[in-house]
């Protein structure tokens, strides 16, 4: 068992002082110890000096968590939070303590198979095109036949996200270079999994926006998931093959840079070294790739960006993905880019980096407290005047998205780097 | 035996499973725990009482919690307990503006008293370290202390009221609106700090005051340990009384900033937080003392804050400072020995000197002005030779602290880990009398047994 062989001193670091309980969403919402982060660790430690069985309550108290990691932020004594929810969630899923065959089967389809393989996950992501572009999913939704699909699936689906027409690799070539002059940079492009297919615009609006800042741009075809998905729902080893191949997908001796635009993948990119520490193959590469692993935003603060002379009159609010502002730190440079584009207005949102419910796939597992988290969402957003908001996440964007679509109001969401990209099209436009 | 509670609270408040109720055997001490056999939410004072009249008959003894976050392990259940925690009691009653008092329920979180009181224009000065977590009846129950006391005080000078519910299910209200009253003994002065022992305290009346007109804080970074705490003395000794006199030594300075990153500067071997708030004059009057004062000392550099944000966040990242020590030693020993100022120089020193005996390593940080010290010794609890030996220097810190005039525990209170120290402390008559009161009011040991001192 995990937690009962990991290094002791990991669950010792809670002193559980109780810093965390009024930033954990959770324990806000419950006012319950076990909801909580040092209640979660405590647990945890139950089970590692053999005080508590490992059971399905645990079970379900850490699959309640959203690990959204704003615990990580408020911690003064710097536990590591994130690899202690990753054991544990380990742990379980090695139990098989969770109860139900159609949750067996249900992962198996998704974590397991279809996001183990880009070339299936393409497929589906081409079915649901075809499902969504046809027109076929209003029919299926005015016959009622949804009545025939099982009771959770039903209710997913007015919330399946809309399929691009084209996926990143139709839209951004192999290798591409600025335009005149050598580029000062070479950096890597990763095209992410959800975000490949329902927002490659915003994969293309990121290599515009490297390409305007002196890089050139390597993006290798049919990427892998980075394996977020599986290490936070308990699947370390596939995680670990996942990593494996995005390791051997990029030569990192040749670029400056690999960059991600996605605030949930990028945290887990981030640390590779420490879910290969035990692979000796790959453990020294993958510390390489830690520490050239750059968000987007980060990236470009990074050094002197280029402000765009073209402006976006647009007044904007930003919501803090949790894994780009607990897990990444990322928090002022987002900002500080919309900031300096001209013509835009930021707008700043009260709580911006409390969980919106989107947590991976916490609103399909948990959607009851998923809902709670994106009304709070929308309610701060409704504050802030804003129609637009700028998020660095898929699943952040999609639940807000959704969040508009529900409460039927007015209004958008877009990556920032997609409006950097819409001001230096403009300024192309302009000459 | 739970049966009636869970039909009168609802199944909701009433945990009993071992994941439940787990999480609810510690507070934020290290190395006390103990599982309740319950944890009980009541809501209204009627719903307290009915837990006690449970208990009484469950044969089972009842621990008081709010928030979890004391250090001396005061809420930590008893065996056979049940935890009755009162979070749930969250509704902020009244702010009477014409009297300047606020009256709550004790659940209520003690920073969102201090945010109700700025709402109004006032000012609730108790600002203890987990005041963002911590609720006001916990403060109340240990008399909590924080960053302001030198000059306004602790939690015991804002408490004008109280009800509360005795071991007997008697409901009781304490004080009033008054400001002065001398009907009776004070006895809700017995309550402020009694840990849960005495009685369960459901509602309290606070003072406040207007918010004061300015303030400033400045920063004082010396290259001798004992600079801060001669400047200190100094200040004091030069009857100025600032709002805030805060230490940290070069360990302490460095885990904050690790966590903190304020741009702290961690190549001092001490360093002090001052903060004068008052009228305009005074408060630059009184920073130019101080300035002047730390420089005398010997300080390398004194800094002002340049606005409110910079001065906030200075004291935000000082009230981590135990929590950031634990990220040193698995196990964080924290120490609240308070001692009169004058003897603040030759404590620090001596602190470094036992641990130096005892080849330990030691932090230490704490409320300089209030003669309050935090000495922390950085340890792990599974080492058992390295833990005799901490025991034997924290004996060597008390026995001295109380030498010199001092108290084993300035702001944390006793429960159980300085209850073996006591008695060192109160050696005279005082020590029975102590457990004569609790058992005028609590004869059968209902509520938290075992805190503060053993009955026999």
């Amino acid at each position: 068992m995990r937690l009962g062989q990991m290094d002791y001193s990991v669950l010792q670091q809670c002193m559980h002082c109780g810093m965390c309980l009024p930033t954990c969403p959770t324990y806000q919402e419950t006012g319950k110890e076990r909801n909580s982060p040092r209640g979660r660790i405590a647990l945890m430690r139950g089970i590692a000096d053999g005080d508590l069985k490992l059971s399905p309550a645990f079970a379900d108290e850490m699959y309640y968590c959203l690990g959204c990691l704003a615990c990580v932020t408020a911690c003064p004594a710097g536990v590591d939070y994130p690899h202690l929810f990753e054991a544990a969630r380990a742990d379980i899923e090695d139990s098989k303590v969770m109860p139900g065959k159609q949750r067996r089967f249900w992962r198996w389809l998704s974590v397991k198979t279809i996001f183990m393989s880009p070339r299936l996950l393409h497929g589906v992501g081409r079915s649901l095109r075809i499902y969504q572009a046809s027109g076929l999913d209003r029919l299926v939704r005015r016959l009622g036949l949804l009545k025939l699909a099982p009771k959770g699936l039903a209710a997913l689906e007015p919330t399946t996200p809309r399929v691009q027409a084209k996926f990143s690799a139709q839209l951004i070539d192999h290798w591409e270079y600025p335009r005149g002059g050598e580029p000062k940079f070479k950096v890597g492009m990763l095209t992410g999994c959800v975000q490949d297919l329902v927002f490659s615009n915003i994969n293309r609006d990121t290599v515009d926006v490297l390409l305007e800042n002196q890089s050139a741009v390597f993006t290798p075809r049919n990427q892998s998931c980075c394996g977020s998905l599986h290490a936070h729902n308990g699947e370390l080893d596939l995680a670990r093959e996942l990593a494996r191949r995005q390791l051997d997908t990029f030569d990192l001796n040749e670029l400056d840079a690999v960059i991600s635009n996605a605030g949930g993948c990028g945290a887990h990119l981030k640390a590779y070294g420490h879910l290969l520490a035990d692979d000796p193959e790959y453990v020294e590469r993958a510390h390489l790739w830690d520490a050239k692993l750059m968000d987007i935003h980060e990236w470009l603060e990074r050094f002197d960006w280029r402000v765009p002379t073209a402006s976006v009159e647009i007044k904007l609010t930003y919501h803090d993905s949790c894994h780009l502002c607990h897990g990444q730190k990322v928090v002022k440079q987002p900002r500080e880019i919309l900031r300096k584009i001209p013509g835009v207005e930021l707008v700043e949102l009260p709580e911006s980096s409390w969980c919106c419910g989107s947590a991976g796939i916490y609103n399909i597992t948990q959607p009851e407290q998923a809902t709670k988290l994106q009304i709070r969402k929308m309610e701060n957003i409704a504050k802030t005047g804003c129609t637009m908001v700028a998020t660095a996440n898929p699943g952040c964007h999609l639940q807000i998205e959704n969040g508009f679509k529900l409460k039927d109001t007015e209004g958008a969401v877009c990556h920032p780097v997609s409006i950097l990209a819409q001001a230096y099209r403009k300024e192309l436009s302009n000459h | 035996m739970l049966e009636p509670l869970i039909k009168l609270l609802g199944a909701d408040n009433v945990l009993t499973e071992t994941e439940d109720i787990l999480p609810y055997g510690f507070d934020g001490t290290a190395a006390l725990k103990c599982l309740p056999e319950a944890v009980v939410f009541p809501e209204t004072t009627e719903q307290v009482v009915a837990v006690i009249n449970a208990a009484r008959q469950a044969g089972v003894s009842l621990v008081s919690r709010g928030s979890g976050t004391g250090l001396s392990g005061g809420s930590v259940p008893a065996k056979k307990s049940w935890v009755i925690c009162l979070l749930r009691m969250n509704r902020i009653l009244e702010v009477d503006t014409d009297n300047l008092t606020l009256l709550t329920e004790v659940g209520v979180i003690t920073s969102a008293i201090s945010e109700e009181a700025g709402k109004n224009g006032l000012f609730y000065p108790p600002d203890p370290g987990s005041m963002k977590v911590s609720s006001i009846g916990g403060n109340v129950a240990n008399n909590s202390g924080g960053l302001r006391g030198l000059k306004y005080g602790v939690t015991r000078n804002y408490v004008m009221g109280m009800e509360v519910v005795l071991a007997n299910g008697e409901v009781i209200w304490l004080g009033n609106k008054c400001v002065k009253d001398v009907a009776g003994y004070s006895l809700k002065d017995l309550f402020v700090g009694s840990e849960g022992t005495l009685g369960i305290i459901t509602k309290v009346l606070l003072r406040l005051l207007p918010v004061p007109e300015a303030r400033k804080t400045l920063t004082a970074t010396f290259n001798r340990l004992e600079g801060a705490a001669e400047t200190v003395s100094s200040i004091i000794a030069a009857k100025i009384i600032p709002c805030t006199l805060e230490f940290l030594d070069q360990k302490t300075l460095r885990c904050v900033e690790d966590y903190a990153k304020v741009g702290l500067p961690i190549e001092a071997e001490s360093f002090l937080l001052m903060e004068t708030d008052g009228a305009r004059e005074v408060v630059e009057r009184e920073a130019e003392q101080m300035r002047a004062i730390a420089e005398q000392h010997g300080a390398i550099e004194v800094k002002v804050a340049q606005n409110a944000f910079e001065a906030d966040q200075l004291a935000a990242a000082r009230r981590t400072a135990f929590s950031a020590l634990a990220r040193i030693r698995p196990t964080t020993i924290l120490e609240d020995i308070t001692v009169p100022r004058s003897e603040l120089a030759g404590m620090v020193r001596f602190v470094q000197s036992v641990a130096t005996e005892y080849n330990l390593e030691v932090a230490n940080f704490g409320h300089m002005g209030d003669g309050n010290l935090h000495p922390t010794f950085l340890t792990n609890e599974s080492d058992t030779e390295e833990m005799e030996r901490v025991e034997h220097a924290m004996q060597r810190i008390f026995d001295r602290t109380i030498e010199v005039g001092g108290t084993i525990t300035g702001e944390h209170g006793v429960g159980l880990a300085k209850k073996p120290y006591l008695a060192g402390q109160f050696h005279d008559y005082s020590y029975p009398l102590l457990k004569l009161i609790k058992q005028q009011l609590d004869p059968d040991g209902l509520l938290n047994p075992g805190k503060i001192f053993d009955l026999d």
